[in-house]
């Protein structure tokens, strides 16, 4: 276990009714990042994170805090220097103030430096001239301010979130979202957050663990993730749609020439000539042009002619299948599908340069084999 | 038509005039089923919170023998309560049959198992994620019963008006752990039975309008109080 990790997992495993819905050989969640924990609901997530706040104890394994382990006896210190927020703001029925005190009375803090710290936090979620409301008398959103404020004055060594935004409206979230991920990287405030939504994960973490079906697939920089995702599983849940199975012809310098269905594409990576691999595209990363349009100055390596086989209007934007040997995924605002006239069975050029399009799965390496020991 | 009149009439007079002995009738009624209700309380919050917080094997078979207590009829209590209280019975040395002392005990039996049913449910309506959070929020597993309590408040009221009204209209009991002893034992509800007996209609109306405005009483300040926290 490394030095600066708040909270490690090892060896742990979780059971409802024999079924076993969690296993983590390791898990550090090291001090002052933002790990988010990503996965389709019923993956575990929420087993996870009460695992890591002491609420459950997992069948097997150890959970150590700051080093030590911890067990039922010291079960209610440990967990008194964590905070917790759920989906629901699950406010007792008192004002916001008494609600917000309501950590730090568990801890029999002293009146006068609660309500400091109390009018401190509810000024820093912008909800101090809430502070006599009934707490039932809020909106989703202030609830969830309320809820928040709740778990920061405790000034929390590990904050666990869990699914903080998903009960939230649109506008709701993008106004609390930017606003927490402020306070967070202000304070070095250690983070997990477990979210079924990629771009919760991308707007905070600083590593994000994808966890299906009870196991952690990946476990990687939340840029790595998203970019280069370990497998096709991963790659399904992180958005990348264009998922597409080839040949490598050849490869150097880090560029990757796969033959996918007659068509040859230029990608980042590695792999054997002969190899069969997959190659992933994020749908963003592809541009849509007119067929007759030239390049230009694009960097752009890959150029691929085909026919719109399917335009679905998604959020955000318009989600367009181009045939072009194979089916790839674009995303375009509505006012393209406009400017472009993207109709189905019309010719359309797409473009995406090799660095958007990654290898998917364990990274084959050319040079371990031949490279002499250190 | 007229006996029914006339006997309102006749009780109006009775109340204003403030009769002495309505009126004692009165204040053991209350004293008696307010102090079963306050003993009532004292047990069976503890025990109802325990019973939703706690899992153990046979929980289902207990839960059901209180729901089924929650309607436990008040002449069985009276006959278990005068058996036990009997000069030769296991608790015949209190000496307390035929007291204000054993209509108490009678009716915080009958008590009883409505605060625990109403508390159970009340607490068990409480959120299974609300207790996590309390905890996840540093609360010890007092403080977390506390505030669960706390938190189930309202629908507590009703334990204690539904434990009161039960017990202060019951007549089973009272009649027979406390024998309706004149001065001694006689309640709203044993008096009212006697007088009807006797034909003394002016009388049992008298106490019945009392008892009535009793639990109208009772059940609105209760239900005030609700009401202004329900907003």
């Amino acid at each position: 276990m490394t030095a600066d990790a708040v909270v490690a997992l090892s060896d742990v495993s979780a059971r409802y009714g024999g079924v076993e819905v969690l296993r983590v050989p390791a898990l550090e969640v090291h001090a002052g990042e933002v790990l988010a924990v990503i996965g389709p609901n019923g993956g575990g997530k929420s087993t996870l994170l009460r695992v890591l706040a002491f609420l459950e104890r997992p069948a097997t394994g150890e959970v150590r805090f700051r080093g030590r382990p911890v067990d039922a006896a010291r079960a209610l210190a440990e967990r008194r220097r964590i905070a917790l927020v759920f989906q629901q703001p699950l406010l007792a029925d008192a004002t916001v103030a008494e609600n917000v005190a309501l950590g730090l009375r568990f801890r029999g803090a002293p009146p006068a430096e609660s309500e400091a710290r109390v009018a401190h936090w509810l000024g820093r979620f912008n909800i101090a001239p809430l502070r006599g409301q009934r707490a039932r008398a809020l909106s989703g959103g202030e609830a969830q301010r309320v809820a928040l404020a709740r778990a920061l004055v405790l000034e929390p060594e590990l904050l666990l979130l869990d699914e903080p935004f998903a009960s939230l409206d649109q506008p709701t979230r993008e106004t609390l979202i930017p606003d927490l991920a402020a306070i967070l990287r202000e304070r070095r405030v250690t983070t997990v957050l477990v979210t079924h939504d990629r771009s919760e994960a991308q707007a905070f973490a600083d590593r994000v663990a994808v966890l299906i079906g009870g196991r952690i697939r990946q476990l990687d920089e939340a840029a790595r993730v998203f970019h280069a995702p370990a497998s096709e599983e991963v790659a399904r849940f992180v958005g990348v749609e264009t998922i597409a199975a080839g040949r490598v012809l050849a490869s150097e310098a880090g560029v990757t020439l796969v033959d996918v269905a007659g068509t040859r594409l230029e990608v980042a990576g590695r792999a054997r000539p002969g190899e069969l691999v997959r190659v992933g595209i994020r749908p963003e990363d592809v541009t849509l042009m007119p067929p007759t349009e030239r390049a230009g100055l694009s960097s752009a390596r890959n150029r691929l002619t085909g026919t719109i086989a399917r335009v679905a209007p998604t959020t955000p934007g318009t989600r367009v299948v181009v045939d072009v040997g194979f089916p790839l995924v674009a995303t375009v605002t509505a006012r393209s599908v406009a400017e472009l006239g993207l109709v189905e069975g019309a010719p359309i050029t797409a473009v995406f340069k090799a660095s958007a399009a990654h290898l998917i799965g364990p990274a084959v390496s050319l040079d371990t084999a031949a490279r002499p020991a250190l | 038509m007229d006996l029914l009149v006339e006997g309102v009439r006749e009780a109006a007079r009775l109340l204003l005039a403030g009769d002495r002995e309505v009126w004692s009738i009165l204040l053991l009624s209350l004293q008696v089923s307010g102090s079963a209700t306050l003993i009532s309380l004292a047990l069976g919050i503890p025990a109802g919170a325990a019973l939703a917080l706690a899992r153990f094997p046979g929980r289902g078979l207990v839960v059901s023998a209180v729901n089924s207590g929650m309607g436990l009829p008040p002449v069985v209590v009276g006959l278990f309560v005068t058996m036990l209280l009997w000069r030769s019975g296991p608790l015949g040395g209190w000496e307390v049959l035929y007291t204000p002392a054993a209509i108490v005990i009678a009716q915080a039996v009958i008590a009883s198992p409505i605060v625990v049913g109403i508390t159970l449910a009340a607490v068990q309506g409480v959120p299974r994620e609300f207790r996590l959070q309390l905890l996840a929020l540093g609360a010890s597993r007092a403080q977390m019963v506390w505030m669960v309590l706390r938190e189930a408040r309202l629908p507590m009221l009703a334990a204690v008006m539904a434990g009161f009204g039960g017990i202060i209209s019951e007549i089973g009991a009272s009649m027979m752990v406390g024998g309706n002893i004149k001065g001694q034992t006689r309640t709203l509800t044993t008096a009212m039975v006697l007088e009807t007996g006797k034909g003394n209609f002016e009388v049992a109306i008298a106490l019945s309008l009392l008892l009535l405005a009793l639990v109208f009483l009772v059940n609105w300040a209760l239900t005030s109080i609700q009401q202004r926290h329900a907003r």
